[in-house]
C-alpha cells in the first residue's frame, strides 16, 4: 500500500513540559515523526509548549506553534492550518488524551481532520478500563478479575467478594499518576477517592493482584495492511507491584523459554490486531513463572518510554516507522534505516544485553516518600550495553552518575544492619539494587532474596557473580595489576577502574595505566538490528572487553561532545538540547561529531543524531577510552551540564584538549573563594559571601555577612543542599544535618539579597567580544532558583540604565574568565545595584528557551566559535537583540507525584520541566506560560489568600486587585486583618483551628485558586505544608510567591482585555529589532 | 561465565583463524561447518534440530543456557550438532522446567561446547567470506596442535555428505489414531514439531525413511506426503526428489525448507549455497498473492533458484532481507511448499496457518 497522497498537511501534537512519567522520550518521537513526515513531503504543522525540545526548532517543522496543549488552542491551529490530519500517538498520554479531547468536542469532524495512524477507537478501547476487559474477554486474553470502578461504593463492593491486596489504575493518566496498591479497605478508600479525581474520566481500575509475578514488555508494531512485528521483548527485574518506569529492565527478556517467548509474542499480536492499532504499541504481561500462567496487564496504544528505550536498544527507530505507517504505508515498503538494504518489516536480533535503571530524585527530595510501587518517581532513566549482563549492568550503575564507580555501596547507609536491609529488598526503595548486593555480601542465599522480593533467581545469581568477582579482585590485590586473566575477567564483568582501584587500594589512574600495559582495552561493537547478519552502516557503538574493535576511527576532523546523561531534577532535556545542536552545528561544519551519552530518551542518542554515537557512561575512565580510541581535534563540555563539566579537570590531566573555556576559566566561576576575588578585582559588586571549612568557620562568615544567607556546598548541580539560613541556630542544624563540612569540601555562604529582582543573560564569546543574546528577568524574587522561576524576556521591569551595568559585567567576567564559547550570568538587582550572583562558562539551561524566543541559534553560534570561527564571522549581532514582543518561561514541579513533599520554592531547585508562553505582552505570555505549565487559572471565582507574615504587607494590596478582578475573597485570620478593609474578604479557618476550615473547603471544591506564601526558613509540618498538599491533591490552582500572584493578576487582566495571539513561532523571531 | 582453568576450548576455521576460549560440555574433537544462528531463545530446539547435522552451531546472542535444558524442547532424540559455540554458557539456569545446565545437556549428549570468545568477530568473518569448515576441541591440560585441527577443519567437504542419511528414520513410525487422515512424512530429518502440528490437526503421520520408493510410500495409502526439512545439500538427494516426482497428481504433497529444494529438483529446478545462509526467528517473508508480510524461523543454507523453475510451479513466497525465494506452489495440483519452518521452535508461530492449509488440501483431494 503506497504513500497516501491525500495527506498534504499533518498536524503533530507535542507532549508539553517533561513531567514525571512523560519525559525526553517523546521530544524523541515526535521529531523523529516530524523528520519522517517531511521526509514524504508533508507540510508538518506542530503545537508543543516546551521551548526545550528539538520538536520545537524550525527546522523540525513548516510551522511550529509555542502553545498551550489545550483544546481550544489547538482548535484555533487547527482552524488556521486547515491540516487534513492528526498524529498524537507521538506525545505520550498527554497526545491521547488531547486526541481524545478534540473528537469529543467535535473539533475534528468539524474540520474534517483525520486521526492518522492508530484510531480513536483503537485509543479508546485501549484505554477505556472496561472496554479494553471486554475485548480481552472476546479474544480469549486472560485478564485479572476487575472493575472500573466510578465511585467508592463500587469499589467497595467489589473488594467485599475479592481478595487484599489489589491494584489501583486510573484511566487516562501518565505515569500511574493516582495509582497504587490498597492492602486493606482504609488504603483503597483512599486511593480511589485520589484516583476518580486524577483520572481525566473519573474512573478507576481496580483489580487482583499479581505482585510478585514476572512483568514482560513487548513493543509490537502493525500496519495497515496487518502485518505485526514485535521489535523487542523486555524483562523487568522488578517483579510485578513496580511500575516499569520504576523498574530495571533487561533487553531481551533474559529467563523466557522460545516457548514462553512465543506464547506471550503471539498474544501480543492478536492483541494489537484486536484493537486495530496501527502503528507502535507496548503491551505489558505479568507471567507467573512457577505455574506459566500469563496475564495481560496493559496496552499503550501509542509511542511510550518503553517505547524509546526499545528503539535505542535495538536500533529500530519505531517512531520514524510509526509515522511512516501513519501515511499509508506497509512495513516492507520502509526501509531499516540502520541497514539501509533490509525493510522495516523484521524483527530485531540482538547480540548483547541491554540494561535499563531509572534515575529518582530523591536526592533532590530527601523529603518525598521513597517506596516505589505503580505510581512513578523517577525523572529518567539510564541504559548501558554489554555483551555480558554483569557488564551491562555495572555500566548502568555507573552511568547514573550517583558517584558509584559500579555495583558498590556507599557510606550512606548502613549496609551490614540485616534486618533493614532484607526490608529494603522486600518493601522496594530506590536502594533495592544495593540492598541485595549488601545482603550477598553478608551471606544472604540467593532463594532467601528472591523469595523477599520475587525478583528472578537468574538476576541476583548474576549479581552473585558479581561479588564473586569482587572477592577474586580483593583477593588478587596488587597482583591484579599483572595478571592479564584476572584483569580481563574483572573489565568483562564490568568492573571500572575506579572500582578496582578502590577494591585494591590502588588510584584509578594505576590501574588504567596497568590495564593498558597488559594490553586490555576495550573493543566497540556496533548496535545494528541484526546482530551482525547484515552489514549496517550505522555508527552507533558501545564498549566491550573482546578481540575485535568495529569503531575504526576516520581519518577526518573529528569532536567529540560529551551529553548530560539521565534526566534529573536540575539537568533536564534542555542540556540534551545544546548536546544536539553542538553535533549538529559540527556536521554542519564539516567536522565528524562524535556523541557520547547514555540517556535512551533522547535524542541525542538517536543514531542519526551525530555522526557517530557511543552509549557509554560519562565516567573518565569509558570517556578517555573514546577518545583513544578517536584521537579527536578536541572535546566539548560545556552542553552536558554538570556532568560534563564534572570531567573537564580529568580529561585536562590527561592531556585532553578541551574546545572552548578552559579548565582554568571553568574552575575560576566555581571556586567560590577565586571568583570573590576575581569580582573584586573587577569592581563588580557581590552578595557579601565567605567560604567556611567547619562549623565555627561557618558561624563567624555568617556573623559577618548578616543574617538571613544562602548557604550550600560548592560544586553542586542545581542548588542542591542549598538553603536559605535566617538565624545561628538554624544554620547550626544545616551544617550538622544537611552536608557534610570538610577541608576539601567546604560550604558556601552568601548573603541572601532580600526582595531582589533576579535575572540572568545567555551569551556567547570568542575571546574579543560576547554576545548576550538575551537579557531575563525572573518573576520570583531573588532567592528561588533560576531553574524554579518564571522568566521574561526582554525583562518586564528593567530600566535601560540597570540592563546597561548587566551588559556591561557580563562583557568584562566573560573576557576575564578567557570564556570561550556559551556562558549563562545570573545577577540580582536590589535598590538599583546589580549584584553579580555567579557566572557559569557553559550551555545553560535557559538557552534553549531563549533561542526559541529570540529566534537565534545560540548553542550553534557558541559551537562554532569553539571550531576556531569569530561572532563577527558568524554575523552574531552586536547589540542584545530588540523583541517586540513577550517570552516567559515557566516551570511544572513533580510534587502531586511525591507524596510527602512540601510545595515551597527556595534555592533547591525542584522542578522537572518548563512551558513557554509568548504574546505580545507580559500578561497575555504569561497567562500561555503559566496555563502549559498547567496551572489551570480561572478568570473570576473564589480565592483564598494566606500568607506569610513578611508577606503581609502586599495583602491588601493583592487583595484590591482580585476584587478589581471580580474574584471573591477568602482569607484565614491573620491575613485578613492585614486586608483590613481594602476589599470585601471572608474569613476562613485553617486546618488546625477546627471545621469548617480551608482544607475542607478545597476538598468541597469551594476554592477556584489559592495563594499561600510560605513562612520562611525550613519547617516541617505546619498549616500551610496542609494547605498547599490539599490544593495539590485537589487540582486547585496554587501560588506560592506574592510576585507570582501579581504575575496572575497581570495575566488574568491582560486575558480580559486582550485577545491573546495564535501565530507560528516565525511571526514573532522575523519581528526581531524591527 | 565458566571459570578459567577448568576445561578450555579452541575453535579453528578453515581460514587458518584460531579462536581460544572456555570448553563445556563433551572433551573432544568435532568438525563441521560453522554457521550461525540469530535466534535469541530456543537453543535446545536448535541443537536437537536434525537440519543442523555437520555444522557447528554459533548462537549469536551472548548469553546462552539461561533457561537450562528440559525435557519438552527436543526436536529429535538427541544434539545434533557436531558442536556449539557461545559467548557464555549460563551455569545457573532459572526455570520451572529446567534439569540441566548447558553444560550438562552437551556432556550428556557427547558434544563438546567453547565459549567466552568474540561470537561477534566470527559471525562477521562469516557474514564476509562465507560458513566454511571448522573444528572444536574441547580438552584440559595441553592444548592440541593447532596444525592438525586446522587439517581435520580442511578436509570436511560439506557439500558431499549425505546426512540425511543418518538423521532419516531407519525404520517406519507411527503416530496419531486411527481414523484420521494419513500423512506420509518423508523424513530427511524431520523436526518433532512437524509431526506435533500434523498430529494436534488430527492427521496421522507414518514416518518413513528418506529413501522410501514411492510404490513403498504408496503401500501405505495415505492421504498426502510431506517432505521433511533436513540437513546438506539438496542436489544429493536425486532419489528423493525422483520419488517426490512420481507422486506428483497423486495426492496433495507439501514441502517444508529441505522438502522445499527437493521439490524444486524433482521438476528440473536448481538450488544454490548461499554464503551464510539463513538461521534465526526474524526473517520477514512476503506472501506474493496477498502481499502479507510474516515473520519466519529459518535454518537453510542452500535456496531454491526461482528462474529455473518449470512454469508449472509458481513462486509463492518471497524472502525481503535477500529477495530468494521461500516458497511455490504448483500451478493445477495440490503441491505447495515452504523454504522456512511453519512449525516454529524455534521461532514464531505466525505459519501454523501452513498446516491447516496442507489439511485442507488432503480433505478435499
Amino acid at each position: 500500500m503506497p504513500k497516501r497522497n491525500d495527506i498534504k498537511k499533518v498536524l503533530v501534537i507535542g507532549s508539553g513540559p517533561i513531567v514525571i512519567g512523560q519525559a525526553a522520550e517523546f521530544d524523541y518521537s515526535g521529531s523523529q515523526a516530524c523528520k519522517a513526515l517531511r521526509e514524504e513531503g508533508v507540510e508538518v504543522v506542530l503545537i508543543n509548549s516546551n521551548p526545550a525540545t528539538i520538536q520545537t526548532d524550525s527546522g523540525m517543522a513548516d510551522k511550529v506553534y509555542i502553545e498551550p496543549l489545550k483544546p481550544e488552542f489547538i482548535r484555533k491551529v487547527i482552524e488556521k492550518e486547515r491540516p487534513q490530519g492528526l498524529i498524537g500517538t507521538m506525545a505520550g498520554q498527554t497526545g491521547l488524551n488531547l486526541t481524545m479531547q478534540l473528537a469529543e468536542r467535535g473539533i475534528l469532524k468539524e474540520f474534517g481532520v483525520e486521526v492518522l495512524g492508530t484510531g480513536l477507537d483503537a485509543i479508546s478501547a485501549a484505554e477505556d478500563r472496561g472496554k479494553f476487559a471486554d475485548l480481552c474477554k472476546r479474544i480469549g486474553e486472560p485478564l485479572l478479575d476487575s472493575i472500573a470502578a466510578t465511585s467508592v461504593e463500587q469499589a467497595l463492593e467489589f473488594a467485599k467478594s475479592h481478595d487484599y491486596p489489589f491494584v489501583l489504575r486510573p484511566a487516562y493518566t501518565l505515569g500511574g499518576t493516582g495509582g497504587g496498591i490498597a492492602r486493606n479497605e482504609e488504603e483503597l478508600r483512599s486511593l480511589v477517592e485520589f484516583g476518580l479525581r486524577m483520572s481525566e474520566i473519573g474512573q478507576t481500575l481496580i483489580e487482583e493482584s499479581v505482585l510478585g509475578w514476572g512483568e514482560f514488555e513487548y513493543e509490537v508494531m502493525r500496519d495497515g495492511k496487518d502485518n505485526c512485528i514485535t521489535i523487542c521483548n523486555m524483562e523487568n527485574f522488578d517483579p510485578m507491584g513496580i511500575h516499569t518506569g520504576e523498574s530495571i529492565v533487561a533487553a531481551p527478556s533474559q529467563t523466557l523459554s522460545d516457548n514462553d517467548h512465543q506464547m506471550l509474542r503471539s498474544a501480543a499480536l492478536r492483541m494489537i490486531r484486536a484493537l486495530n492499532i496501527k502503528g507502535g504499541c507496548n503491551i505489558q504481561f505479568a507471567l507467573n513463572q512457577k505455574t506459566g500462567k500469563y496475564i495481560v496487564i496493559e496496552v499503550n496504544p501509542r509511542l511510550s518510554r518503553s517505547s524509546a528505550l526499545a528503539s535505542k536498544a535495538t536500533g529500530y527507530p519505531i517512531a520514524r516507522v510509526a509515522a511512516k505507517i501513519a501515511l499509508g504505508y506497509t512495513l516492507d515498503e520502509i526501509d531499516n534505516a540502520v541497514t539501509k538494504t533490509t525493510p522495516a518489516s523484521f524483527e530485531p536480533a540482538l547480540d548483547y544485553i541491554v540494561v535499563k535503571i531509572p534515575r529518582w530524585p530523591f536526592d533532590k527530595m530527601p523529603d518525598a516518600v521513597k517506596y516505589l510501587g505503580t505510581q512513578m518517581k523517577s525523572t529518567g532513566e539510564v541504559m548501558a550495553i554489554g555483551r555480558t549482563f554483569e557488564e551491562a549492568l555495572q555500566k548502568a550503575v555507573r552511568s547514573l552518575d550517583i558517584k558509584k564507580a559500579g555495583l558498590e555501596l556507599d557510606a550512606k547507609f548502613d549496609w551490614k544492619d540485616r534486618d533493614k536491609v532484607l526490608s529494603i529488598i522486600k518493601e522496594p526503595t530506590d536502594q533495592r539494587l544495593y540492598a541485595i548486593y549488601a545482603a550477598l555480601k553478608m551471606g544472604t542465599a540467593c532463594e532467601e532474596i528472591a523469595g523477599l522480593s520475587g525478583i528472578n533467581p537468574w538476576f541476583i545469581r548474576k549479581m552473585e557473580k558479581i561479588l564473586e568477582m569482587e572477592g577474586k579482585i580483593g583477593i588478587a590485590g596488587e597482583r591484579l595489576l599483572s595478571d592479564k586473566q584476572l584483569m580481563l575477567e574483572a573489565k568483562r564483568s564490568g568492573f571500572s577502574d575506579r572500582q578496582i582501584a578502590r577494591i585494591i587500594g590502588r588510584k584509578e589512574m594505576e590501574v588504567r595505566d596497568a590495564r593498558k600495559k597488559l594490553g586490555i582495552i576495550p573493543a566497540y561493537k556496533m548496535v545494528d538490528t541484526c546482530a551482525a547478519e547484515f552489514a549496517a552502516k550505522t555508527p552507533y557503538y558501545y564498549s566491550t572487553y573482546e578481540a575485535e574493535n568495529e569503531a575504526v576511527p576516520e581519518k577526518r576532523r573529528k569532536v567529540i561532545v560529551l551529553g548530560s546523561g539521565p534526566i534529573r531534577i536540575g539537568q533536564g532535556i534542555e542540556f540534551d538540547y545544546c548536546c544536539c545542536h553542538a553535533s549538529f552545528a559540527l556536521r554542519a561544519a564539516g567536522v565528524q561529531s562524535i556523541m557520547i551519552n547514555n540517556n535512551p530518551e533522547t535524542i541525542s542518542t538517536d543514531f542519526d543524531a551525530s555522526d557517530r554515537l557511543y552509549f557509554e557512561p560519562l565516567a573518565l575512565e569509558d570517556v578517555l577510552n573514546v577518545i583513544e580510541n578517536e584521537s579527536p581535534d578536541g572535546v566539548i563540555v560545556q552542553f552536558g551540564g554538570q556532568t560534563s563539566i564534572n570531567l573537564a579537570k580529568g580529561l585536562h590531566e590527561n592531556g585532553v584538549r578541551i574546545l572552548g573555556t578552559q579548565l582554568e576559566g571553568i574552575d575560576m566561576a566555581e571556586d567560590r573563594e577565586r571568583f570573590r576575588k576575581l569580582l573584586n578585582e573587577l569592581k563588580i559588586p557581590q552578595p557579601r559571601n565567605g567560604t567556611a571549612r567547619n562549623i565555627e568557620e561557618a558561624l563567624k562568615a555568617a556573623e559577618e555577612i548578616h543574617y538571613p544567607v544562602v548557604v550550600r556546598p560548592s560544586y553542586v548541580i542545581a542548588g542542591r543542599g542549598m538553603q536559605i539560613v535566617y538565624d545561628e541556630a538554624e544554620l547550626k542544624r544545616y551544617i550538622s544535618e544537611a552536608v557534610d563540612v570538610s577541608e576539601e569540601k567546604p560550604v558556601l555562604i552568601d548573603k541572601y539579597l532580600e526582595n531582589a529582582i533576579e535575572c540572568e543573560i545567555d551569551g556567547v564569546s570568542d575571546g574579543k567580544r560576547l554576545f548576550i543574546a538575551g537579557i531575563m528577568e525572573h518573576v520570583e524574587k531573588a532567592g528561588v532558583h533560576s531553574g524554579d522561576a518564571s522568566c521574561a524576556v526582554p525583562p518586564i521591569t528593567l530600566p535601560e540604565k540597570t540592563q546597561k551595568t548587566i551588559i556591561d559585567y557580563s562583557g568584562r567576567i566573560a573576557k576575564s574568565l578567557e570564556n570561550i564559547g556559551a556562558i549563562n550570568i545570573q545577577f540580582a538587582v536590589q535598590d538599583g545595584t546589580v549584584y553579580l550572583l555567579e557566572a557559569n562558562p557553559r550551555g545553560s539551561r535557559s538557552m534553549p528557551y531563549l533561542s526559541k524566543a529570540t529566534g537565534i541559534p545560540i548553542v550553534k553560534l557558541a559551537t562554532n566559535v569553539l571550531l576556531g570561527k569569530t561572532l563577527d564571522e558568524l554575523g552574531a549581532p552586536k547589540e542584545v537583540p530588540q523583541l517586540p514582543y513577550c517570552a516567559v518561561k515557566s516551570v511544572v514541579f513533580p510534587f502531586i507525584k511525591l507524596p510527602g513533599t512540601d510545595i515551597v520554592l527556595g534555592p533547591e531547585m525542584k522542578s522537572t520541566g518548563e512551558s513557554m508562553g509568548i504574546d505580545f505582552d507580559f500578561g497575555r505570555a504569561y497567562y500561555k506560560a503559566m496555563l502549559s505549565a498547567g496551572v489551570n487559572f480561572y478568570t473570576k471565582g473564589r480565592v483564598a489568600l494566606t500568607l506569610a507574615p513578611g508577606d503581609k504587607p502586599h495583602a491588601a494590596s493583592l487583595a484590591r486587585e482580585f476584587d478589581a478582578l471580580g474574584f471573591e475573597i477568602f482569607a484565614t485570620d491573620g491575613t485578613a486583618a492585614a486586608i483590613g478593609d481594602a476589599a470585601p474578604v471572608a474569613v476562613v479557618k485553617k486546618l488546625s483551628e477546627g471545621d469548617p476550615n480551608i482544607v475542607g473547603m478545597m476538598k468541597a471544591g469551594e476554592l477556584d485558586m489559592v495563594v499561600n506564601t510560605p513562612t520562611k526558613g525550613k519547617l516541617a509540618f505546619t498549616d500551610g505544608f496542609g494547605i498547599r498538599r490539599a490544593a495539590l491533591e485537589n487540582g486547585i490552582p496554587l501560588i506560592t510567591t506574592i510576585e507570582a500572584a501579581k504575575g496572575i493578576i497581570a495575566a488574568i487582566k491582560a486575558r480580559k482585555t486582550a485577545e491573546l495571539t495564535l501565530e507560528p513561532m516565525n511571526y514573532y523571531t522575523g519581528r526581531v529589532g524591527k | 561465565m565458566l571459570e578459567a582453568g577448568k576445561k578450555k576450548g579452541i575453535l579453528v576455521l578453515s581460514d587458518g583463524s584460531i579462536f581460544r576460549g572456555l570448553g563445556f560440555g563433551a572433551e573432544k574433537v568435532s568438525v563441521g561447518e560453522l554457521v550461525f544462528n540469530t535466534s535469541m531463545m530456543g537453543y535446545q530446539e536448535a541443537l536437537t534440530d536434525p537440519s543442523y547435522a555437520g555444522q557447528i552451531l554459533l548462537m549469536t546472542y551472548p548469553l546462552i543456557g539461561n533457561y537450562g535444558a528440559n525435557k519438552g524442547d527436543f526436536e529429535s532424540k538427541k544434539v545434533q550438532v557436531p558442536a556449539f559455540v557461545v559467548r557464555e554458557a549460563c551455569e545457573l539456569p532459572s526455570h520451572k522446567d529446567s534439569n540441566a545446565t548447558l553444560d550438562e545437556f552437551l556432556g550428556r549428549n557427547n558434544t563438546p561446547g567453547i565459549a567466552g570468545l568474540d561470537t561477534r568477530s566470527i559471525v562477521r568473518r562469516i557474514r564476509e567470506r562465507g560458513v566454511m569448515p571448522a573444528c572444536v576441541c574441547v580438552y584440559s591440560g595441553n592444548e592440541p596442535d593447532t596444525a592438525g585441527l586446522l587439517a581435520k577443519a580442511n578436509a570436511l567437504d560439506y557439500s558431499k555428505i549425505n546426512f540425511v542419511e543418518q538423521a532419516s528414520v531407519k525404520k517406519e513410525e507411527e503416530y496419531g489414531a486411527p481414523g484420521w487422515k494419513k500423512i506420509a512424512l518423508i523424513d530427511c530429518g524431520a523436526k518433532q514439531s512437524i509431526i506435533r502440528e500434523l498430529v494436534k490437526r488430527e492427521l496421522s503421520v507414518t514416518v518413513l525413511p528418506w529413501n522410501s520408493s514411492s510404490m513403498s510410500i504408496l503401500s501405505h495409502d495415505p492421504d498426502g506426503v510431506l517432505i521433511s526439512n533436513g540437513p546438506g545439500d539438496p542436489a544429493l538427494l536425486g532419489n528423493v526428489a525422483k520419488t517426490a516426482k512420481e507422486l506428483f497428481g497423486k495426492m496433495p504433497i507439501f514441502g517444508i525448507c529441505l522438502g522445499h529444494q527437493i521439490l524444486a529438483h524433482a521438476v528440473g529446478g536448481k538450488t544454490f549455497k548461499l554464503r551464510f545462509g539463513h538461521r534465526g526467528s526474524n526473517h520477514p517473508v512476503k506472501d506474493l498473492e496477498t502481499g502479507a508480510v510474516t515473520i519466519t524461523s529459518q535454518n537453510h543454507g542452500y535456496a531454491v533458484d526461482e528462474k529455473s523453475l518449470p512454469k508449472e510451479f509458481v513462486p509463492t513466497k518471497l524472502n525481503l532481507n535477500d529477495r530468494t525465494n521461500e516458497g511455490m506452489k504448483h500451478r493445477e495440483l495440490p503441491i505447495f511448499s515452504v523454504q522456512y519452518h511453519p512449525e516454529a521452535n524455534p521461532g514464531p508461530l505466525d505459519s501454523l496457518g501452513l498446516f491447516d492449509e496442507f489439511k485442507r488440501l488432503v480433505e478435499e483431494y
